[in-house]
């Protein structure tokens, strides 16, 4: 999933000032399941708000919605009855359902109430980590399915470096070594003939460096 | 502040804390009139949407009673309200309410005196930090419209 972190309240506020209605739109896809953009982080920020600014005597009048997805136009379309009625929108969703309904509603301020930190997952309930990083080019079939680009440091291709110490990385004793963790897992799955491969250069132009990216299936083409 | 009279929302479990202020009733306890009980299967089930929604809605103080740790009737719902509950004292403290607003207590359903004191302490700390933030323009109006 995508993982988002809500912005400092200071940020949201400083965004918000001069509005008098706006609407906290939430979305129900990846910023639900790791709580930070939901129906109930929606409520809990739009409370927030109404509090700070009748604190400072100067109401806001909220209204919160939901929708199933901000990263699709049909359920960005959702709230067009609402637009109309408000100075601007706060969205919870990640930088992806910001833009959506920033370009559906030309003319209306969409704020981005989260920071968009990593695609990843849950090791816990409301703990999540960074598992990849959306190169373009899967190398989990080398790997032992520990992926080197998003969980080396360095994402390094060809094993560790010296800075790997009793299986962690040195920018932090927190953190695993992912070279360390291929190698382990490779040796318990008897194919440590992948690891001797060398892998060549990594080709980056898959990554952000071939600019933005785009996926089409030509089977849904009309 | 002297003749201030705090509003409290108090949640309390079904199984400890509620049972322990219906001893606190049986034992003709004396406890501050200020304390508004809302009763919860248990305090698992506080989000911090109840809590901010009590301070929204005109609470001076808000508070959540569960069942001593350990001992909570729903195996761990008392361990899960304790972590939200301290998350939601630092979400009011960013819309500048104190954080002492709002606290957590554990008492088992035989605790009735605990159950009176909590009240009587805690309808105090609130008197001390006096009218909610929020509450003060409201309170304000209300005197000038009388």
């Amino acid at each position: 999933m995508v993982v988002g972190e809500r912005k400092p309240f200071d940020e949201i506020t400083g965004m918000l000032e001069g509005h008098k209605k706006i609407m906290v739109l939430g979305c129900g896809g990846c910023v639900t399941v790791c709580l930070t953009g939901g129906h109930d982080e929606v409520r809990v920020l739009s409370s927030q708000l109404r509090m700070a600014r009748d604190n400072a005597g100067n109401p806001i009048e909220i209204v919160e919605k939901t929708v199933e997805r901000q990263c699709d136009p049909e359920y960005v379309e959702e709230v067009s009855g609402i637009v109309p009625d408000v100075d601007a929108v706060l969205s919870m969703a990640c930088g992806a359902g910001v833009q959506y309904v920033a370009e559906r509603y030309p003319g209306m301020p969409v704020y981005p109430a989260l920071d968009t930190t990593f695609v990843g997952g849950s090791t816990k309930e409301g703990y999540y980590v960074e598992k990849c990083q959306t190169c373009g080019a899967c190398k989990l079939f080398y790997t032992g399915g520990i992926c080197p680009i998003a969980r080396c440091s360095k994402s390094l291709l060809n094993g560790p470096c010296g800075g790997s110490t009793k299986g962690k990385c040195e920018i932090d004793p927190e953190v695993d070594c992912a070279w360390q963790l291929i190698l382990d897992r490779l040796k318990s799955l008897n194919r440590m003939d992948l690891y001797e491969e060398n892998m060549a250069v990594n080709d980056w132009r898959t990554n952000r460096d071939g600019g933005p990216r785009k996926m089409i299936r030509e089977d849904f083409q009309r | 502040m002297a003749n201030f009279e705090p509003t409290i929302v108090a949640f309390c479990c079904h199984y400890c804390a509620y049972g322990a202020a219906d001893l606190a009733g049986s034992m003709r306890l004396e406890y501050p009139p200020n304390i508004r009980v809302i009763r919860l299967p248990c305090t698992g089930k506080i989000t911090p949407v109840f809590l901010l929604r009590a301070f929204e809605k005109g609470a001076d103080g808000v508070y959540v009673a569960g069942c001593l740790e350990g001992d909570c009737h729903f195996i761990h719902g008392n361990l899960v309200a304790k972590p939200r509950v301290n998350y939601t004292k630092k979400l009011i403290q960013e819309v500048g309410l104190e954080p002492e607003r709002l606290e957590m207590f554990n008492m088992s359903a035989a605790m009735g005196p605990r159950f009176a004191e909590v009240a009587n302490e805690f309808t105090e700390r609130i008197r001390q930090l006096g009218p909610s933030p929020l509450n003060k323009k409201m309170r304000r109006v209300d005197t000038e419209a009388a």
